[in-house]
């Protein structure tokens, strides 16, 4: 009786801890889905103001796209990798988690460095964001997305110290699948930056 | 037990080596396509735009269906689509929106109107 009672809570205990994690998961996921009505509307505002450049350069003077090819290239390896460590956690891999999520943070890293290089240059230029409506624009798109990354960054930095102090958990593993899904969709967001504001902006 | 429960949310937890690494191959492959089409002179330009569209759309599919597992069943995978097309109906809306209404008004601007203020600045 006693052990069919301890069964019967154990369940109702797993249950619970079920139910966190597809909670979390799905809360977190309406946050980015946020997140993605926040970079629609920076990008609309820069394809309203793309050519009010108020005689000052337009989008095909001032960008390199190989800068913005090795800044892309980046930013997908970094997001394989945080896929790596996800997968070497289902595998209670603590090395190898650790290891992919420290590769992920150097990615990440050099792509904020590359970034802020290209704004420090083009500052330095008199091709600030008060330049022109254009300009601003594009600070304030390129400016949020660098932004979340620095944020997601802080984010790895935690993630790694808790993975090296608790090791695999629900906790950790929730918390990974949630830094996963941040890092990929700001992979994601990057497409479309590429696309809209240096590829089609370089033409 | 905790580990048990942690076994279990993991197995209905979606992803796999294979299924990443289709998507960093497919990620590869149409970033690569898109800055060569960017750097093709010979394509003209509202070409070169739709087919750089196209390829990003594309490549942000990929990564829906292999980085971040959208569409693939399961209980809350339901709700993950749906607040999706949702956000992509929005977004569409403000985007096209925004950007039709704007063009729109730009165009009914009288040729004087375009620059206001322009006492420092000579206009174009």
């Amino acid at each position: 009786m006693d052990k069919v009672e301890k069964g019967h809570s154990n369940t109702q205990l797993d249950l619970l801890h079920e139910e966190t994690f597809t909670r979390t998961v799905f809360g977190f996921w309406l946050y980015l889905m946020t997140d993605c009505l926040l970079f629609g509307t920076l990008f609309c505002t820069y394809g309203v103001l793309y050519n009010q450049t108020a005689g000052g350069p337009s989008s095909n003077e001032l960008f390199s796209l190989k800068l913005v090819f090795t800044e892309t290239m980046i930013l997908l390896l970094s997001s394989f990798s945080c896929g790596m460590a996800l997968l070497a956690m289902l595998k209670f891999q603590k090395a190898k988690i650790i290891g992919w999520l420290m590769t992920t943070f150097v990615l990440g890293a050099a792509f904020l460095f590359l970034e802020i290089t290209e704004f420090k240059d083009l500052i330095h230029d008199g091709h600030g964001p008060d330049r022109s409506a254009f300009l601003s624009s594009y600070f304030t798109l390129v400016g949020t997305h660098g932004l979340h990354v620095f944020f997601g960054l802080l984010w790895l930095t935690v993630m790694i110290w808790q993975v090296i102090t608790f090791g695999v958990n629900i906790e950790t593993f929730r918390r990974l699948v949630l830094f996963n899904m941040f890092w990929h969709l700001l992979d994601l967001v990057w497409i479309f930056i590429f696309t809209f504001v240096y590829l089609i902006g370089v033409n | 037990m905790s580990q048990s429960i942690l076994k279990k949310i993991q197995h209905e937890w979606h992803g796999s080596f294979k299924s990443y690494l289709i998507g960093f191959i497919l990620s590869l492959l149409l970033t690569g396509l898109s800055f060569y089409a960017a750097t093709q002179a010979n394509l003209v330009h509202p070409n070169r735009t739709s087919i750089l569209i196209a390829l990003g759309i594309c490549q942000a599919i990929a990564q829906l269906i292999f980085f971040l597992h959208v569409g693939q069943d399961g209980k809350s995978g339901y709700w993950n689509s749906l607040s999706l097309f949702f956000t992509i109906l929005i977004l569409i809306v403000i985007v096209v929106g925004s950007l039709w209404i704007m063009s729109d008004l730009n165009m009914r601007m009288m040729p004087d109107m375009s620059i206001p203020h322009t006492t420092t600045e000579k206009p174009l």
